[in-house]
């Protein structure tokens, strides 16, 4: 462990830069954002955390896969081909302990052992994860409840905490001593440990929501399914797509070709199961064609889809994003404790299922 | 605003006993201070959960489309405005809903409100009169409302519903100091170049969430044009493909956007995109005089012609 004042931490971090791509949180407007570190860039530490998250460091929103030619003269014509992509060595410093568990939840779908996404995994293995520990949680996070926590330090390679005046950073794997090394600092001493201590405590305190996880993992799916609360909390959903592109866990895509002239290109996008057309069928025919399916679909997928074929509780870290940006209020919190508290004979719905 | 609460609460009360209404559309108290949840109660038991404040700021009517039963519904001028528009589009019936008006004062821009207070979690907002007074973790502040309204807001020409059953209050005097297009004529002296670029910065962020989509309530189409199959138009976020998107919407709503900002107010980006269907509202008023909403008498700009129109393309 060590210490760094700030202004030394940031000067080796730009040294850091000339070899690495190094994403830090950078303030815009009234939020942060990840931005990669370049000399007119200046990282702003003291955010709470970046508005959207950092999967799109490994994930891109829109990215080429392949691309191709229509060109019957081209002799390489209709062959599909890898686009080129950026595969440098990476640091993410500055994210957040629920961003970093986030990844490790994003992890179950791109990295299992029958597929492996080839581009994720890639990317995956080049970053490094270097965590701030998250002195203020907000009201909205739930970060301990879900298997993270403010200090957790699940998923990441360093964990830095800020003391004030300078970072106590803390390496958890080889990735994490190497950028240790290259930061520098002195020793910790035992008093920055004990401050970091109690930083701890005051953040763990701060979270103090009541979620009943545990009781709505043990209802059958079917019978959450079939609930008779979808109707009446899908009301105010926009069905917009800000829940599902801000979360750090959702991971669904939709793979386009999209051609120019003589050569086209194949681009994954970003897609979301809260629009109509994500479930469009070619027949014409939507499964989930109605609102109250989609708001349905978004809360089975995170809270027992996931959890029923991971065992690794539910597809949130909590970072509480999608309740604090939602224009319509669509708190998961609420709808947990609600489904979690419902009456119903599960003996009987959990049998059948009318959809 | 928040004054308004117990009136509402009383008139839907009056609605479900006289069995006017079989539903109540307006608003309820939620987790986010700056968001207060749209909220649809069919149970008169219930109406107690409604409320009003200068936070009220999505468009209700976008919830309208295409409901059956006899809807009591919260409006301020543009919401109204927005509803006009619906009955002369045929997505609702004027009988169908009753109007309960609200004279409106304002919305609190919640970015202005974040930039002050450098992005500080507000845990609850209250108002008094003219003034409104933020409370966060352990810091509390009060502000003039005045100077953290809506840009919509402080440009708004008709605060006060144009139809309506009912008032909560009696109607208020629409500020007249500022000109209404000024922003858009800021624009315009840009050069092409200049434009282009102002373009290219403002929708920079844009993660084709389509939310400012999803809340008007004048995009109402089954399928929207960007979802469409045929013709294609590329989802990435690629300049081209976020413009296409954002000026094809824009000239939709050419001579009905009432300008309620919700489009704005829910960018999880901050795109003025708010600006880019403003431009149309200017033209359509220079050009015909043209307001949007405003008669259940006419139909709308762009769907009706006069064979007497002295343009000879016609």
């Amino acid at each position: 462990m060590r210490f760094v004042l700030k202004d030394d931490f940031l000067k080796k971090l730009r040294e850091i830069s000339k070899n690495y791509k190094v994403f830090v949180p950078v303030k815009k407007d009234y939020f942060h954002l990840f931005q990669e570190l370049k000399d007119d860039i200046l990282p702003d530490f003291s955010f709470f955390n970046t508005k959207l998250s950092p999967k799109s460091i490994l994930f891109p929103q829109s990215e080429r896969m392949f691309e191709y030619s229509l060109d019957k003269d081209d002799p390489d014509a209709y062959i599909l081909k890898e686009a080129k992509k950026d595969f440098s060595p990476q640091i993410i410093v500055g994210i957040r302990p629920c961003d970093a568990h986030a990844f490790q939840i994003v992890k179950q779908n791109f990295d299992t052992p029958e597929y492996k996404d080839p581009w994720w995994t890639k990317r995956y293995s080049l970053t490094t994860f270097i965590g701030l520990a998250c002195n203020s949680p907000r009201s909205s996070c739930f970060c301990l409840k879900v298997g993270g926590g403010p200090f957790s330090e699940k998923g990441l390679d360093a964990i830095m905490y800020d003391l004030g005046e300078g970072f106590l950073i803390k390496d958890i794997t080889d990735k994490g001593r190497d950028f240790l090394d290259k930061i520098g600092g002195d020793e910790a001493k035992k008093e920055h440990l004990e401050k970091a201590e109690k930083l701890k405590k005051e953040a763990e305190e701060k979270i103090k929501v009541d979620l009943k996880i545990e009781d709505l993992l043990k209802r059958p799916v079917l019978s959450v399914f079939e609930s008779d609360i979808w109707n009446s909390v899908s009301f105010p959903c926009i069905t917009c797509g800000i829940c599902t592109f801000l979360c750090p866990t959702c991971w669904c895509f939709d793979i386009q070709d999209e051609v120019y002239g003589k050569r086209g290109d194949r681009i994954r996008n970003w897609d979301s199961c809260m629009f109509p057309i994500f479930t469009l069928h070619a027949s014409g025919y939507n499964p989930r064609g109605e609102k109250f399916r989609r708001v349905r679909q978004r809360f089975m997928h995170k809270l027992k889809y996931y959890p029923e074929r991971y065992k690794k509780g539910i597809q949130c870290s909590g970072c509480g994003r999608c309740i604090m940006y939602c224009p319509t209020n669509m708190d998961i919190r609420r709808i947990i404790n609600m489904l979690a508290e419902e009456k119903r004979n599960e003996s009987i719905s959990s049998l059948s299922c009318k959809d | 605003m928040e004054g308004y609460t117990e009136k509402i609460r009383q008139i839907a009360k009056r609605l479900f006993e006289e069995k006017r209404i079989d539903i109540f559309i307006g608003y309820e108290k939620g987790t986010n201070p700056f968001f207060p949840r749209p909220t649809l109660i069919s149970d008169p038991q219930e109406v107690e959960k409604l409320i009003w404040n200068s936070n009220c700021g999505l468009n209700l009517c976008t919830y309208l489309t295409g409901r059956k039963e006899r809807i009591g519904i919260v409006a301020t001028g543009c919401v109204s405005r927005s509803i006009v528009n619906h009955i002369i589009e045929n997505q609702i019936k004027r009988e169908k809903i009753y109007i309960v008006g609200i004279p409106c004062k304002g919305i609190i821009d919640y970015r202005k409100v974040l930039r002050r207070i450098e992005g500080k979690e507000v845990l609850r907002i209250e108002e008094e009169g003219e003034s409104f007074k933020v409370i966060c973790d352990g810091f509390e502040e009060r502000f003039k409302k005045e100077d953290f309204l809506q840009e919509n807001c402080l440009s708004c020409t008709h605060p006060n519903p144009v139809i309506y059953d009912e008032l909560v209050a009696d109607p208020v005097t629409p500020r007249s100091e500022r000109p209404v297009y000024k922003d858009v004529e800021e624009i315009e002296k840009k050069s092409p170049k200049e434009k282009r670029s102002y373009i290219e910065q403002a929708i920079e962020g844009c993660i084709r969430c389509y939310a400012c989509r999803n809340v008007c309530p004048h995009c109402y189409c089954p399928t929207c044009f960007i979802d469409e199959k045929i013709p294609y138009f590329g989802k990435s976020i690629d300049f081209v493909d976020t413009l296409t998107f954002h000026i094809i919407r824009a000239m939709h709503l050419a001579g009905r956007c009432t300008d309620c900002g919700s489009c704005e107010r829910v960018c999880p980006m901050g795109i003025p995109i708010r600006i880019f269907v403003k431009k149309l509202n200017k033209d359509a008023f220079e050009l015909f005089s043209w307001q949007s909403g405003m008669s259940l008498e006419k139909g709308q700009l762009l769907s009706t012609y006069r064979r007497d129109d002295y343009d000879d393309f016609i």
